[in-house]
């Protein structure tokens, strides 16, 4: 039976880690909430999937990565990328289809990735992510860097083939991966308490032979210390570990979801469960940090989100020069 | 310094080579040694026709056994090669492609284009192709076609034990992804290879037989069905032009076309069924290019819109021979408007 653990504050982050934590969740929310507001305008081609309210997950499993670490995510990416330090305003650029963005325009919201930060990309294909990882943390234990592989993905994706073979292979080979489910309720339209078939996803760990927990996903510092704790095990050579993160997301599937399958979830969650709210109370209360420090942060990050989007809506788009360009190495 | 040996052994070699070479090539498949937590041998198998044999004790930690969940470890093989391994994976069968396609023609196809330029990823795709093992419909097919479709792949289709070894070795140091189809009726086939180490350039076709009056273009074991109908065919004063392209993706079009310029008659073999095959793309290809030489219509000769027979009679007339290859010559040799 996995087990659910506390959530708590004083997690052993200093004062500066904890400001770095407050503005990276800052900066998914303006960055997704800015998004939200700009595909209303029409101009963003495609499709996008925002990850606001979902923040905590990405960050506290985020900071504990580094150089020798690699992530793979789903379509809903941009907190992936924005948390494992991927440009924002290029990450802006990209989703507005321009050259200067991390994909020069060609791969959009769903593909935006940054291999030299081992971000191995926002993923179109829901379970794409899991046996990549398998791969990347193989890559490093036979390399020997003591990196870990983490692979984030949602609910529905947690019934995909592919991601329970990836499960499996991770334990039979004892790879120094972490598996994150992002639970947020709903695949699409449908929820995951119908389409999930055990009561947790969590609970298929124990059937893949490796530990798993359920953690609030609204709590920063209980997501840090379960990943911490996974990610310790890992670079150990403890194996694998499943984390199921529970929360809500604020938007729709995509943008332009009428959402019409949800109950008032959001607007509770807005008002009290929200993770940046936690974490200014958390932080302020237990005298970390001041409020004029975090209100400082908001308005940083609401310049660079403006200059983002000012920025990419200024860049060039790709040209017939660049349309087939970059398939191969060689050829 | 060349010597006398199969096709299995020659891919082996190819392996082995590289693997002194460069310490980030592994291997991982299914039984790619085998035995892996059982009581009796590693290395019980190296690989179910034995490809990879010897390679398990010879380089120890990096031939991999994997579980029977081909998505799992081709996307693993995948994951690694970003991470700068040069992973060689075997996909058992060709006809498994279904359950772990996405990882290759989503992933590690696509990455390269869709990061912008940014993403390299060399694995290599070994894989079994062909019928004549009485193998039936879902061990025996020719999928290569819809591989070479894919744009950010390469597929590479060796005729003989020296096209295996220096394709091989120079899809493992290639620096994109390579599917690397190998015909499991061939494995036996022995032939001249160099003990040495040496690559094959991809796209560039090997003029199997020099001839003035038909083109023939043929497909992995399809081009030794091409050989013995030219040689049939030498009797009667047609001399064919045999072409093995080596590489459908890349492919040498221009070794084909100026060939074609020369002969006006093209014959493609190809194992595959006919709908959408390296057939009916090669043949396209010239009509468009070359119309104004050509003097005949084209023929294909190819496996029947049909999966594979389990029967031996009918596995028989399924697969392309060297008759039927001789007949669709002699049917652009003999065509009057």
């Amino acid at each position: 039976m996995s087990q659910t653990l506390p959530s708590y504050a004083g997690s052993g982050l200093d004062d500066k880690s904890l400001l770095e934590a407050y503005r990276i969740m800052r900066t998914i929310r303006e960055f997704e909430e800015r998004v939200h507001r700009e595909f209303a305008t029409g101009e963003i081609p495609g499709f996008v999937h925002l990850y606001a309210g979902e923040e905590a997950s990405a960050v506290g499993v985020c900071m504990h990565l580094d150089g020798r670490d690699a992530i793979a995510s789903t379509h809903r990416g941009h907190g992936h990328c924005i948390a494992k330090g991927v440009d924002v305003k290029a990450m802006m650029a990209e989703i507005y289809g321009r050259q200067t963005g991390s994909c020069h325009g060609k791969g959009g919201s769903m593909h935006i990735a940054d291999l030299s930060k081992g971000m191995l990309g926002a993923n179109g294909i829901v379970g794409g992510g899991p046996p990549l990882i398998c791969g990347t943390a193989l890559a490093a234990k036979l390399q020997g860097t003591g990196g870990v592989g983490v692979a984030f993905f949602g609910d529905g994706a947690s019934n995909q083939g592919t991601t329970l073979e990836a499960l499996n292979l991770a334990t039979v080979w004892n790879l120094p991966a972490v598996f994150v489910a992002e639970n947020n309720g709903y695949a699409e339209a449908t929820s995951s308490t119908w389409s999930v078939a055990s009561d947790n996803i969590a609970d298929r760990a124990a059937g893949f032979g490796m530990p798993g927990v359920i953690i609030d996903g609204f709590d920063f510092f209980a997501v840090y210390e379960a990943a911490g704790e996974a990610i310790q095990r890992a670079r150990e050579g403890g194996g694998p570990t499943l984390i199921e993160v529970k929360f809500t997301r604020y938007f729709g599937h995509f943008e332009g979801d009428q959402q019409t399958y949800r109950g008032d979830e959001v607007a509770r969650a807005r008002e009290t469960l929200d993770c940046l709210l936690q974490f200014r109370r958390r932080a302020v209360d237990a005298g970390h940090l001041g409020t004029g420090q975090l209100d400082d942060i908001d308005a940083e990050v609401g310049t660079l989100i403006d200059a983002a989007v000012a920025e990419a809506r200024a860049a060039p788009k790709p040209t017939d020069a660049d349309l087939t360009t970059d398939v191969y190495v060689s050829y | 310094m060349a010597r006398t040996i199969s096709y299995r052994e020659a891919i082996n070699e190819a392996l082995a080579q590289e693997m002194e070479r460069d310490q980030r090539v592994i291997v991982m498949g299914e039984d790619n040694a085998g035995g892996e937590g059982s009581p009796g041998e590693m290395d019980a198998w190296g690989g179910v026709l034995g490809v990879t044999k010897g390679l398990y004790d010879r380089f120890p930690g990096r031939v991999l056994d994997t579980p029977i969940s081909e998505s799992a470890f081709i996307g693993a093989a995948i994951g690694a090669a970003t991470r700068g391994m040069r992973p060689v994976a075997e996909l058992m069968f060709i006809d498994f492609m279904g359950v772990c396609f996405d990882q290759i023609f989503n992933q590690a196809a696509k990455f390269r284009y869709m990061f912008g330029g940014k993403a390299v990823t060399p694995v290599v795709i070994r894989t079994m192709y062909g019928a004549g093992l009485r193998a039936a419909a879902q061990h025996s097919q020719a999928l290569y076609p819809l591989f070479t479709h894919i744009p950010g792949l390469k597929v590479v289709v060796p005729s003989s034990p020296y096209e295996a070894k220096g394709l091989l070795i120079q899809a493992i140091r290639d620096d994109d992804p390579v599917i690397f189809c190998e015909h499991k009726l061939m494995y036996d086939v022995t032939g001249e290879v160099p003990e040495e180490s040496y690559t094959i350039p991809f796209g560039e076709a090997n003029i199997a037989r020099e001839g003035g009056d038909v083109t023939v273009v043929a497909i992995g074991r399809m081009v030794s069905m091409a050989m013995a109908a030219a040689d049939e065919l030498a009797g009667s004063g047609v001399q064919c032009e045999v072409i093995d392209p080596r590489t459908t993706s890349p492919l040498d079009t221009d070794t084909i076309l100026e060939s074609v310029e020369s002969t006006g008659r093209l014959v493609v073999v190809d194992e595959a069924t006919p709908r959408c095959n390296l057939a009916t793309d090669i043949s396209a290809l010239v009509a468009q290019e070359a119309f104004g030489s050509l003097r005949a219509p084209i023929q294909m000769v190819t496996a029947p819109h049909a999966p594979v027979p389990f029967s031996d009679a009918l596995e028989d007339l399924y697969i392309p021979d060297a008759q039927r290859v001789a007949n669709a010559v002699k049917a652009t040799v003999d065509w009057e408007r």
